[in-house]
């Protein structure tokens, strides 16, 4: 029997760029950047003031009864939103004959922000200053009047999920994964390999998050994970370049519509790409660092080489996970260098036989634009491997004017580039890396590439 | 054709003990671990039980010297995920970094998956309003400027890698050196059922020979707690006979405890298993072969998923989906492992999707076995718990004691009140969590 073919026919997205597909990638491809001064909560006297932020975007016009979702995350709201476009752009609007049970949703979105005020207040409640620590009765009797029950679900992760299932009545197989920034990338694997099994018609995947929260800004800054260039704040997402200093927090939700070729075909929907690899690694080595050889990194790029069944060759663009930290970027570089320059036999092999040479094709990062979307920043970079392979276009990588000697590869510096007629864009290859040593890439191609 | 995938290893860890020996002669006694809550000062919360890891309990004692240092950025959850895991490792007698880090490993490390199951991790209420009480001001309220100045620096610069959901599989990636596939499922009580569920399909489509799989859990802080009584679940009325509390799929059911753990187990591929033991001593040919599994989603906007639709519609999807995958009808089924939490608006559309699923007459006829009135609802990783406990039956063939199962819903049989031989072939184990999402579980006898 042979391997269903998994396509992806709808697309939606709410990122700090834009609030639908078309402007967002308009303005990936114009070089925006998204960074601003922080504006969800003060942050004046943080180490890092600015982040790439979702302003004046409201789900409620976008789902059915806004009221069934009254309460929820912003987290939630990037998912609905994200999820509405997509189901919208796949036609399933519009397709009575959906079978509901083999609908499926697989996410990997992160957790919604804390109710801080009411946590705080209840922390400082129970504190005793002779003892130390915070003591349960009065930590009790304050939270109890002072949280609200909603507020507390909506935190927990999987409430993306939870509220696409009621939006879409979803009741297919339904998981939410949250392997740091590398989660909705790995939801897009999972989801694609659920349908590849035949466990259902169609996957809603992708993810939705946002640290943009005090806490989260504060984990970050204490990590010195973030850019802390307050002065400089569009020009401080600066992947690959020498002076890059730490990511900036981005928020938002991708979410693709998954289903077999057979399936879309059969309900006449338009595939717009296909999903043809997919690697998960772990490290194995340090919470805090990366392996040095990117040897997890170099892994997960091969197993989704090697599961779509292509050589490194046939790969015409890699997004990056390019987050703008010094380590980050040096060893991604390396590993990809690794996989690109220095081919498995096997897959020199393949490349012999299809006569094509191995070199390492242009990369980029769209973090350099949108921030870094967390949990969901995989999702939206494989949405912008589909407009990619649609438009026969690459977005850049801004801010890079000083690269770094290790990071000698083409980043598309600056400015999007257009595919020629003798190279045109049909392979891209999408990685996403989460602390603590989660790989995961995605190879996603054109229909009949 | 199809790769066979075998449970080889189990780590239970929860209030009854530490390990799969502890765990299962305590619940062939028909022990409790639920009791008053020492973990932290319950006295203004409704329920103030659970089942408890013992006071003991160090991370330390489960980690390979080398590592001690790190355990220092575990929250509990990841403590309990980390030891469960060495146990799980020791039991199959595998080899790994961590189990002998001198040895060659029983598989190599790229072939070795983990999919560990996670909550949302409470930061420590103490370390942080430590910080937060130096960025009060005058009047003793918290204000954001003092924080960014001089609060935030108090926190430990690793403080968020204790409470990032997936570290409970890094660290345990790390020190067993695990290199294939690796996943963290945060889907609140189903998480570990989905992620033995996820290592089965990882194993059987080739991408890992072996897996470290399952979940765990502490919600025994304050601000989980509260959450926790905030969903109207927990048991208020036994806090003076704890061991009575829980009373799953029963009509006296009273509401639910909370526990902490959870459990790791170990999958490997039949061959590999086989290759790896062929020169050992034993005739152990693993605990049960895990040959059906399903999943679903809940839709109750009455609710807004916090509970089941009344029929369990969602959990009705996974055990349908779970019998097509193994090939099985109803009535192969010899014991039910459900997730019954000892509520009815859980345990009754629990019923109902197994009503429609297995049948009046099949369903009256079946045992149903749980470990929650011994050790309460463990969070993430209860799902692991559950496993092991169908698992065992089947590779021990009996049936530990149920508590507190003397008033069963009908059509169900009450709980055998000794541990009973029974002859088991097929066990469905469920799971539905907080928010929806249902799997349905079936091991087989190895025989």
């Amino acid at each position: 029997m042979p391997t269903p073919r998994i396509v992806i026919t709808g697309l939606g997205c709410v990122t700090p760029l834009g609030h639908d597909i078309e402007t967002v990638w308009q303005a990936l491809l114009n070089g925006d950047a998204g960074a601003r001064p922080i504006e969800h909560f003060d942050a004046t006297t943080f180490p890092t003031t600015f982040a790439s932020q979702v302003l004046g975007y409201d789900w409620r016009p976008l789902v059915n009864d806004p009221a069934l979702h009254e309460g929820i995350g912003h987290n939630t709201g990037f998912a609905l939103g994200a999820a509405a476009q997509a189901w919208k752009h796949a036609g399933l609007d519009q397709y009575a004959d959906l079978d509901h049970d083999r609908l499926g949703i697989y996410l990997g979105s992160g957790e919604g922000s804390l109710d801080l005020e009411a946590y705080v207040a209840s922390n400082l409640a129970g504190w005793s200053d002779d003892e130390g620590k915070v003591l349960g009765k009065p930590w009790a009797d304050y939270a109890t009047k002072h949280m609200t029950p909603i507020r507390e679900f909506e935190q927990e992760p999987n409430m993306p999920l939870a509220h696409l299932a009621l939006e879409f009545d979803a009741r297919g197989p339904a998981s939410n994964c949250l392997t740091a920034c590398a989660a909705s990338t790995q939801a897009i694997g999972e989801a694609s390999y659920l349908l590849q099994r035949g466990d259902a018609d169609v996957m809603i995947t992708g993810g939705a998050h946002t640290m943009i929260h005090p806490m989260g800004v504060t984990g970050f800054n204490r990590l010195t994970a973030l850019s802390n260039r307050n002065d400089d704040i569009t020009t401080a997402s600066r992947p690959f370049s020498v002076d890059r200093d730490g990511f900036v927090m981005g928020e938002g939700g991708g979410i693709l519509i998954l289903e077999t070729l057979e399936h879309a075909t059969q309900r006449g929907a338009t595939p717009l790409a296909e999903v043809t690899g997919y690697g998960s690694t772990a490290d194995a080595y340090r919470i805090t660092d990366i392996h040095p050889d990117g040897r997890g990194a170099a892994a997960a790029m091969r197993q989704a080489l090697d599961h779509a069944g292509i050589t490194p060759a046939d790969i015409d663009y890699i997004s990056a996970h390019g987050t703008g930290t010094k380590e980050n970027d040096s060893i991604e570089t390396r590993a990809i260098k690794a996989v690109f320059a220095n081919p498995t036999q096997a897959e020199a092999e393949r490349s012999a036989a299809s006569g094509l040479p191995s070199q390492v094709p242009p990369v980029s990062s769209i973090k350099s634009m949108l921030g870094h979307l967390i949990a969901a920043a995989g999702a939206v970079e494989a949405i912008a491997c589909v407009l990619a392979i649609r438009d026969q276009a690459l977005p850049p990588t801004i801010n890079l004017h000083k690269p770094d000697p290790e990071c000698d590869l083409d980043y598309i510096p600056n400015a999007a580039r257009k595919a020629t007629a003798d190279q045109p864009i049909t392979h891209c290859l999408s990685n996403s890396f989460g602390f603590g040593g989660q790989n995961d890439t995605l190879v996603i191609q054109a229909i009949d590439a | 054709m199809s790769r066979r995938v075998l449970i080889t290893g189990l780590g239970p860890v929860s209030g009854l003990g530490l390990g799969l020996e502890p765990t299962w002669s305590a619940l062939l006694e028909g022990r409790s671990a639920l009791a008053p809550i020492t973990a932290f000062d319950p006295a203004g919360f409704d329920s103030r039980i659970a089942g408890q890891v013992a006071a003991d309990f160090k991370v330390r004692d489960y980690v390979p010297k080398t590592y001690r240092k790190a355990t220092k950025v575990m929250a509990r959850d990841i403590e309990l995920a980390v030891a469960a895991a060495q146990l799980a490792a020791q039991d199959a007698g595998l080899t790994t970094k961590a189990t002998d880090p001198d040895a060659e490993p029983s598989h190599h490390p790229d072939r070795v998956a983990c999919h560990i199951g996670a909550g949302l991790i409470a930061a420590d209420v103490d370390e942080l309003t430590a910080a937060c009480a130096q960025a009060r001001d005058e009047s003793g309220t918290w204000d954001i400027r003092r924080w960014g100045e001089h609060g935030m620096q108090q926190l430990t610069p690793l403080w968020l890698l204790k409470y990032l959901p997936n570290m409970l599989a890094c660290h345990v990636t790390i020190t067993h050196d695990c290199r294939g596939p690796s996943n963290t499922i945060t889907c609140n009580e189903t998480s570990a059922a989905l992620s033995v569920g996820e290592s089965l399909r990882v194993i059987q489509r080739g991408h890992a020979d072996a897996s470290f799989a399952g979940g765990a859990e502490s919600k025994l802080n304050p601000m989980a707690f509260l959450r926790q009584q905030f969903t109207g679940r927990l048991n208020a009325t036994h806090n003076d006979t704890p061991e009575q509390a829980v009373r799953p799929m029963a009509t006296d059911a009273a509401g639910t405890v909370i526990g902490e753990g959870g459990g790791i187990l170990i999958l490997e591929e039949a061959q590999a298993f086989q290759k790896r033991t062929a020169n050992s001593d034993d005739n152990f040919r693993g605990y049960c072969e895990v040959v059906g599994y399903g999943a679903g989603q809940t839709v109750h906007p009455a609710t807004r998923n916090a509970t089941p639709d009344p029929d369990g519609r969602g959990l009705q999807v996974a055990i349908r989906s779970a019998l097509r995958d193994a090939n099985l009808q109803p009535d192969d089924i010899d014991l039910v492992v459900p997730f019954a939490l000892g509520h009815a608006d859980w345990d009754t559309p629990e019923l109902h999707a197994l009503l429609a699923t297995l049948g009046q007459t099949k369903l009256a006829d079946t045992p149903i076995a749980s470990l929650k009135p011994n050790l309460g609802v463990t969070g993430a990783g209860v799902g692991a718990l559950d496993l092991a406990l169908a698992a065992l039956c089947l590779h021990h063939q009996t049936l530990p004691p149920t508590l507190n199962r003397t008033q069963p819903l009908p059509p169900l049989k009450p709980g055998n009140p000794e541990p009973a031989d029974a002859n088991l072939t097929h066990a469905l184990v469920l799971s539905t969590g907080f928010g929806g999402q249902c799997t349905a579980t079936i091991l087989k006898r190895v025989d």
